[in-house]
């Protein structure tokens, strides 16, 4: 312990000539050690230490699509995502999404009387999902390509404001992640979103499905 | 380039780190920022390589014993390395695949599985639930922090969404562990923040309200593998209200969380 103190101590005090410091004060210590009985000598190396890898399991990335929201129409929908890779099996997903309400078939045909302001048609809902990679392997394209990639189930609980207020949603997809290196991947989503409303007068179950590609980064 | 060796992050190379980094913040920024990439033994017959890091991805390389392979990094139980000899190869090779792996001493390296004694010793962990809240559904998310294997402060905000109102719930809480070394591992848990209502915009009636919120419950972890853990609590809380009386909520809920 000792001898890495000092060695830590040197290491500082030669700030201005670490690069060609270092190795000799290094070596100075090798010649010490070697005066020393064969007990004490300490192991040159440290132990490899596995916690101190780099580890890569957590994905970010942005999305976009088309969102279509039951009895508003179809828009675009865009994202961000984030996801910690639990296993090689399980990832946990937080998603954060916004789209726009268009008009509802009720509304053109009575000409104009809107249901709801500006404001209230901004749709935006968070998730936090857990997936399951299914089918994890490579693919192919042609006889040249192969990528790594895999379809992923997913499920999950978040919220979603629609029409103004706050709905408490349920979601459920499939997707396919092509890993194309080994920090850049690529997305293609479906994912449907329920949650049950009373805005149209009676309260029902509203299914919206959501299509969407995207890209995310390993770090 | 002279490979700076990085340290444990004890308190004592923190002041150290802290010292250097006045110092001189060129060496400083090395022992932070090179990559760390150990060197290890194949002490197996052969150790496969794949193309990614799962076991669908196919193998292409065959490593034999007394090769050297360089760790680069890893992802969840898949390690990334390299190997040069004899020829500069760069594959995915699985954790139980490589524990019977040696250091350049000779030694067994113990490559990091997870267990309970991990789960135990947890500092950080971050979870997400959904339930109950007084008939309204909820949602809610956590961030942990364990002082002791026994004491854990935890920062909680959480959605309510009913069918007249929803509303934001935010708190602080302490947790006790009495059995932390348990796989299922219950606690008592007292705290208190503020909740904010918003009626629903099909109802006429009322405003928004802010009060300010007292909680006790139970709850218990269960240890699922590798960083996963399950988690069911049940709350009493007390909302002081400006009103005469105050509001008592029930609240259920069940999630899962991570640790690190």
């Amino acid at each position: 312990m000792e001898s890495r103190f000092q060695r830590i101590f040197l290491s500082i005090i030669t700030t201005g000539l670490l690069l060609t410091v270092v190795p000799s004060s290094w070596a100075e210590q090798a010649e010490q050690l070697e005066l020393e009985p064969l007990l004490v000598r300490e192991p040159e190396r440290r132990p490899v230490e596995v916690d101190d890898l780099d580890s890569e399991d957590f994905e970010v990335g942005v999305f976009t699509g088309i969102m279509n929201v039951e009895d508003f129409g179809s828009d675009t929908v865009t994202g961000i995502r984030a996801a910690y890779h639990v296993s090689e099996d399980f990832f946990v997903e937080a998603v954060y999404g916004k789209t726009t309400l268009g008009e509802t078939s009720f509304e053109r045909l009575s000409g104009g009387l809107p249901l709801l302001t500006d404001e209230e048609r901004d749709m935006s809902y968070y998730n936090v999902s857990v997936g399951w990679n299914l089918f994890p392997g490579e693919s192919f394209i042609g006889g040249r390509w192969a990528f790594k990639g895999g379809l992923y189930l997913i499920a999950g609980a978040g919220s979603t404001e629609f029409g103004g207020d706050d709905r408490f949603t349920i979601n459920a997809g499939v997707g396919y992640r092509l890993i194309a290196t080994d920090w850049l991947a690529f997305h293609v989503d479906v994912r449907d979103h329920y949650f049950e409303s009373d805005l149209l007068g009676t309260m029902e179950g509203k299914h919206n499905i959501e299509f969407s590609g995207g890209l995310t980064v390993f770090f | 380039m002279n490979k700076l060796h990085k340290h444990h992050f004890h308190i004592g190379w923190f002041a150290l780190l802290l010292f250097s980094a006045v110092l001189s913040p060129v060496a400083h920024g090395w022992s932070l920022f090179e990559k760390y990439q150990p060197q290890v033994v194949v002490s197996d017959p052969y150790l496969e390589l794949h193309t990614g890091p799962g076991r669908g991805y196919p193998v292409f390389y065959v490593a034999g014993q007394g090769d050297r392979v360089t760790l680069l990094k890893r992802r969840t139980d898949w390690f990334k390395v390299a190997v040069n000899h004899p020829r500069q190869k760069e594959g995915w090779v699985h954790r139980e695949a490589l524990s019977h792996t040696l250091d350049l001493d000779g030694s067994v390296v113990d490559m990091g599985a997870l267990g309970v004694d991990d789960f135990s010793g947890r500092r950080w962990e971050m979870g997400f639930a959904g339930g109950d809240f007084n008939g309204a559904s909820a949602l809610s998310g956590y961030l942990g922090y364990a002082m002791t294997p026994n004491i854990t402060l935890q920062l909680e905000g959480g959605q309510i969404l009913g069918d007249y109102s929803d509303g934001v719930i935010v708190s602080a809480n302490i947790l006790m562990f009495p059995f932390p070394k348990w796989r299922l591992s219950p606690y008592f848990t007292i705290g208190s923040g503020i909740i904010t209502t918003k009626p629903h915009s099909t109802v006429v009636v009322a405003e928004d309200r802010e009060d300010e919120i007292a909680n006790a419950g139970v709850g218990a972890n269960l240890y699922l593998s590798d960083r996963f853990m399950l988690r069911m609590e049940y709350k009493r809380l007390t909302a002081l209200t400006s009103r005469d009386d105050n509001e008592e909520i029930d609240q259920w809920k069940a999630g899962f969380s991570v640790f690190f």
